[in-house]
Order: C-alpha cells, then sequence, then structure tokens
C-alpha cells in the first residue's frame, strides 16, 4: 500500500510539472466540447436563428407556388430569395453560392386543378351522379417541380428538403381534391361536407422524469458524446508517460527495485482516474454555467450527478486500461501517440459518437457492440435522456470495468513475458 | 558471495553469445571489476546478475539466493547504478529519491535521513530540492548513485559509474563506494577508465566476447604480463588494438 501512494504521489508531480501536459488535459476537451456544441446546436433546436438561403424561380405565381413559399417561409430554416430565370439559379447552385435551388413549373396550379377535376369529373360520371357524357378533354401533362442542390450538399439535407416539399405539394393536392369534390356535389360552394383538418397526427413522449417533462437538447446529446471522447484521450498522454518512463530509464530501475508492475500502474490509474473526474468535472460545469451564458441549452443534471459520476468513473477506468496497455506495448512516443489519437477517433466512431449507431451499417453496428465507448455512451444517455437507474447502468458498467481488468492484465502479462527472468 | 555458474546469453536474432558459458566467484566484501571493450558482455552480465534478463543457460546465486526462487529477496538485496540517468527530470533530487527509497519499503522520518544523510556526503545536500533537469552530468551521476544505496543493499552493481562527469565527481563518487565497501557492501564495477579500476579493484576480471580472459588482483595481472606497466597495458595486450564497432 505505501508502495502504491508513493507511486500515486510520484505521478502527480509528474504530472503537476507538466504545465503544457495539463493544459492539454483540461483545456482542450473543453474547448472541444464548447466548439461541437455550438456547431451541432442548430441541428437540435426546433427554432433556430440559423436560416439557409434558398432560391425560388416561381414560374406559377399562383395558389400552389404561394402555398409552397409560405410552407419554406414558415419552417423557419429558409430564407427565400426569388430569381426570375432557371438558369442563374442554376449556376448559381451550381458553383457553391446557394444550397438549393426550386423551379416551380409555369401554370403548376391550373394544372394540377383542371387534373384533379378531370379526375374528379370522371369519378363522378362512374357513379351517375352526372348527366351526361362529358366531351372528350385534353390530357393535362405531368408537371415536375425541379430541385437544383449544390453538389457539396449533405444527403440528409437533401432528403430532408425533398420530403418536406413532398409533404406540401400533397397536402395541396388532397386539398384540391376535397375542393373539386365540393363543387361537383354541392351549389353552394360555402357549405362543408369534408372535414380536412389531419385525421392522424403525431404526439412525441418522452421517458418520464421524477420532476418536469423535459426536452433533450443538443447540450444534453453533446456533453455525454464528448466528455468520454475527452476522457478516453487520456490514453495518449498516458500512454506517453509510461513510454517516457522506458526510454528515460527509470522502467528498468523500477524493475530491480521489489515492486511489481501492477503496483507501478497502480499508481498511474489513481491520478489518471483523478484526471478524468476533473475532467468531467468541468465540462458539467461549462455545460451547467458556461452554456447558457454563450446561448446554449443550460445541461440539466439535476437529481443525476451520483449515476453520472458513477459512468464518468467506468469509463474511465476503461480509457486508462486503454491507455496502460498502448503504453506497455509501445516502444516509442512516435508508436503510442499517432496510433493512440487514431484508436480513440476509430472508437469514437464506431461507438456513435459522431454518426448514430441505429443508421450505421449492419457489420459496423455488430462492431460498434465492442467498442466501450459505445457502451459509456450508451450510459450516459441512459442516465440524461432515458431517466436510468443504477440497475439499468449495470450492464453497461460492468462491461467497462471488465474493459480495464481485461486490458490492464493483458499489459502486466504482457510485461511479465517480455522482461521474463 | 556471488556464483556464477556457467551461465549464458545469447539475444534473440544474434549470431553470437553476449555471455558464453561464464563462471566466476566473486567474493563477499570485494571490489570486483569487469572490464572489456565494447561488446564485451560485461552489461549484459550484469543485467543478468540483476534479474533484469533471463540467461539462456546456466545459473548463479548471491548470497546463497537463486534468482528462480527468490526474486523479490534478491532485489531487497541488490542494488544498480545504471549507465543511464534513470531518474524523472521534472522531480527534484529529494523527490526522486524519496520515491525510489519508497519502493524498497522506506518512509518516514528514517528515510528523509538516509537521503538527506547521503546528499550531504556526496556535495549535493544544497540541491535537494532542485529539479534533476538542471543538475549537471556529474550531479545526476550522483544522485543516480544515492538511489541505488538508501536501503543499504550487500551487493553493488555499478555500470560505468564515473562515465561522462567531471574529475572531482568521480573523486567523490570513488571515495564514497570506497566506504560503502569498507562498511561491508560487496561491489561489482564496469567501466573503461582502466587507470580507475586499477586503483579502485581489489580484482579484476577481462572480458571479452563474453568470455573471461583474465582475472586477479590488478597488480598480479600487470606484473604476470610482460612489458606490462599498467592495466591498461594487460588490456590491450590481451583484447587486441583493433577496433570493436558494432552495430
Amino acid at each position: 500500500m505505501h508502495k502504491l501512494l508513493a507511486s500515486t504521489y510520484k505521478e502527480l508531480l509528474l504530472l503537476a510539472r507538466d504545465i503544457g501536459g495539463i493544459a492539454i488535459l483540461f483545456i482542450m476537451p473543453l474547448v472541444l466540447i464548447v466548439t461541437i456544441t455550438l456547431i451541432q446546436d442548430s441541428t437540435f433546436k426546433t427554432v433556430t436563428d440559423v436560416t439557409i438561403p434558398i432560391l425560388v424561380v416561381d414560374n406559377d405565381n399562383d395558389e400552389v407556388s404561394a402555398t409552397i413559399l409560405n410552407g419554406l417561409k414558415d419552417a423557419n430554416a429558409f430564407k427565400v430569395i426569388t430569381k426570375s430565370s432557371e438558369a442563374e439559379a442554376k449556376d448559381l447552385v451550381f458553383k457553391g453560392t446557394y444550397q438549393l435551388a426550386i423551379v416551380i413549373p409555369e401554370n403548376l396550379t391550373e394544372s394540377l386543378q383542371n387534373k384533379i377535376n378531370q379526375n374528379v369529373e370522371a369519378l363522378v360520371a362512374k357513379f351517375g351522379l352526372e348527366d351526361s357524357q362529358k366531351n372528350e378533354t385534353p390530357t393535362v401533362k405531368n408537371k415536375e417541380v425541379r430541385l437544383y442542390f449544390d453538389p457539396a450538399t449533405q444527403l440528409s439535407f437533401k432528403s430532408s428538403v425533398k420530403n418536406g416539399i413532398d409533404k406540401m405539394i400533397s397536402k395541396i393536392e388532397t386539398q384540391s381534391i376535397y375542393k373539386a369534390f365540393q363543387e361537383q356535389l354541392l351549389d353552394d360552394p360555402s357549405e362543408k361536407i369534408f372535414e380536412t383538418d389531419s385525421f392522424i397526427t403525431f404526439k412525441e413522449i418522452l421517458p418520464e422524469d421524477k420532476k418536469d417533462d423535459f426536452i433533450p437538447n443538443s447540450v444534453q446529446h453533446n456533453v455525454p458524446a464528448w466528455t468520454l471522447f475527452a476522457i478516453f484521450f487520456i490514453i495518449v498522454p498516458l500512454s506517453i508517460n509510461i513510454v517516457k518512463e522506458k526510454s528515460q530509464g527509470t522502467f528498468v530501475r523500477l524493475r530491480t527495485n521489489p515492486v511489481s508492475y501492477a503496483t507501478v500502474l497502480g499508481g498511474k490509474t489513481l491520478v489518471y482516474l483523478i484526471v478524468c473526474l476533473i475532467q468531467f468535472v468541468l465540462m458539467l460545469l461549462v455545460g451547467v454555467y458556461l452554456f447558457p451564458k454563450i446561448g446554449l441549452p443550460t445541461l440539466d443534471v439535476s437529481g443525476r450527478l451520483p449515476l453520472l459520476f458513477i459512468v464518468a468513473l467506468f469509463a474511465g477506468l476503461a480509457a486508462i486500461g486503454l491507455g496502460l496497455l498502448l503504453g506497455t506495448i509501445a516502444k516509442t512516443q512516435e508508436q503510442s501517440a499517432p496510433f493512440g489519437a487514431t484508436l480513440v477517433v476509430i472508437l469514437a466512431a464506431l461507438g456513435g459518437v459522431w454518426v448514430p449507431v441505429f443508421i450505421m451499417p449492419k457489420t459496423m453496428q455488430i462492431l460498434s457492440n465492442i467498442s466501450p465507448m459505445n457502451w459509456g455512451l450508451n450510459a450516459f444517455y441512459d442516465v440524461f435522456l432515458r431517466n436510468g437507474t443504477l440497475l439499468d447502468l449495470l450492464p453497461e458498467i460492468a462491461l467497462l470495468l471488465l474493459f480495464f481488468i481485461i486490458t490492464t492484465g493483458i499489459a502486466i502479462i504482457y510485461n511479465e513475458k517480455k522482461n521474463a527472468v | 558471495m556471488i556464483h556464477i555458474n556457467q551461465v549464458s546469453k545469447k539475444y534473440n536474432g544474434a549470431d553470437m553469445f553476449s555471455v558464453a558459458n561464464l563462471s566466476l566467484h566473486v567474493n563477499e566484501k570485494e571490489i570486483f571489476g569487469l572490464l572489456g571493450p565494447n561488446g564485451a558482455g560485461k552489461t549484459t552480465l550484469i543485467s543478468i546478475l540483476c534479474s533484469l534478463i533471463k540467461p539462456t543457460s546456466g545459473e548463479f546465486t548471491i548470497n546463497g539466493l537463486s534468482y528462480k526462487k527468490h526474486k523479490n529477496q534478491l532485489k531487497q538485496l541488490i542494488g544498480i547504478v545504471p549507465q543511464e540517468y534513470a531518474l524523472y527530470p521534472t522531480l527534484t533530487a529529494f523527490e526522486n529519491l524519496k520515491y525510489f527509497g519508497s519502493m524498497y519499503g522506506l518512509k518516514g522520518p528514517d528515510l528523509n535521513q538516509r537521503i538527506n544523510k547521503a546528499l550531504e556526503h556526496l556535495g549535493l545536500l544544497h540541491f535537494a530540492h532542485k529539479k534533476i533537469q538542471t543538475f549537471s552530468g556529474g550531479m545526476k551521476r550522483r544522485v543516480n548513485l544515492i538511489a541505488s544505496i538508501l536501503h543499504q543493499p550487500k551487493v553493488l552493481f555499478l555500470d560505468e559509474p564515473t562515465v561522462g562527469v567531471d574529475v572531482q565527481s568521480k573523486n567523490v563518487i570513488i571515495k564514497f563506494l570506497q566506504e560503502l565497501n569498507q562498511q561491508g557492501t560487496t561491489i561489482i564495477y564496469t567501466s573503461h577508465h582502466l587507470n580507475e579500476a586499477e586503483s579502485f579493484c581489489t580484482r579484476v576480471a577481462i572480458i571479452d566476447h563474453g568470455k573471461i580472459i583474465t582475472k586477479g588482483e590488478p597488480k598480479t595481472l600487470i606484473n604476470n604480463h610482460e612489458g606490462a606497466h599498467n592495466l591498461e597495458d594487460v588490456f590491450l595486450n590481451l583484447t587486441g588494438k583493433a577496433l570493436r564497432d558494432h552495430a
């Protein structure tokens, strides 16, 4: 125990004397979390200040185009700029000046109305409600609303815009059909025979909170994800610390001392675990106190702190285990630092820190299960977003603990084998 | 004190044995010098005796303890002063010594007293709370030495303890080692400073290609070699003047 405490104290001193290292350990994760949350905030906001300028070429200038334009304005996501020439709009979009141009064809309203009238008349005639066969009416040609996207536009944005416009047009079509029937069947156009409001509506049900209902915001999503990312980045300085011991000869001296490698690693584990927890506290403080001051939603930690610390503790242990293993195996800092950094990025990607696991390809979804960041992220989401209890967290924290035991165990066995006497 | 029996060491991928069937007996309270050109096997032999590397074959005992059965007891019994400064540059001399002393189970006022006494003895007490990275080569060598003797080892292994230090530091180190020896510490020492070895060691062994080619008291060896005026003459006579560069 005395040797473990002495090792811990030595590690504390080494860390305290490395101002640059401390800055990297504590300041960079905070910069990371603030930057990422600011960038991603608009994605999670229902009402946002950020509007995307888009071009609209309105060749219809009638009811349908007015509905589309109103729909775009009501979405609060776009700043609509009207252009008269399709060629100009196309050019501006393909040059990347604008993300999107919508070209509404000429006579869209009229053509739609004619098409619907034709269909309704034909249907009504089929039921014998019309007196006689009408004359052959000319075929109404299909119309297309053309969308021009900047080739650099992300697929998700494209899909979202296409779906939005499709929904608007469908609504216009439905309402026009109702209107046409009304005109065909009734003499008094003010009389209503159809209820045109949506029959099916959506309601989002959120996990029950002990207090009030809360709506997960960008902070609630980002803080756990990027906190975990920062916690795992500890493998870089930790592995460098171990490699340095080897290169400066102190490790050779320790091998001649009556002290086990487990004790040496134990001292490092305790210190770096404290670092992880301090990182976590700082990130929570930023979420709770700094974010509201820079226009971001506040991180809601009320009633969740004990569970959050439990997750942070076990995530920290898993990260440390990986750092100990990497430091033990690596021979130089040139091996450990880039490998460690890349490994964290891969584990983060696999773990769902950047892209949610459910939209990954099937193989990657299976692979994500082996990422300790995935276990940690799920545990954090259990606490932050699903109101999970300690019992709900058990599978994830057990996996994180197991990961720490296995990686540290391998590090000790590897060291013993390599230096076996 | 130290019995080495037919010890050999061949590194993975190496063509030749670094230590080849080497047998040696070192008596208690001796200052025994292991001399030899670069790559002769001195450091390998010391690393084997300090349990840092495993011999390919053969065995040895120190104070009757076998490395195979009494690894931790052996570690408590020996001290090693490695060639490089095995110290934490950003810690002070005192912090370094306190840490390495703690690894031998030393603690509290007893450890502090041992550190201060040794620092004073080697002229470093004023620099106890200065960081190692500010020390000169000679000062680092002295702290390196103290870190290995705080637990009062019965056997002290020194791998070129005076390399790269000034004459003053060298004298202080040698004097300190002689005092330790007088207090009962057996010293095994490697060096390229043959004049130093001649005056410092009670016995020496000259090793080349992993084998002992001669051993005995320095004066006896000089007398037994015709035309030799000092240990260097004996050394060159036995090992030749060819360069021993190897990679």
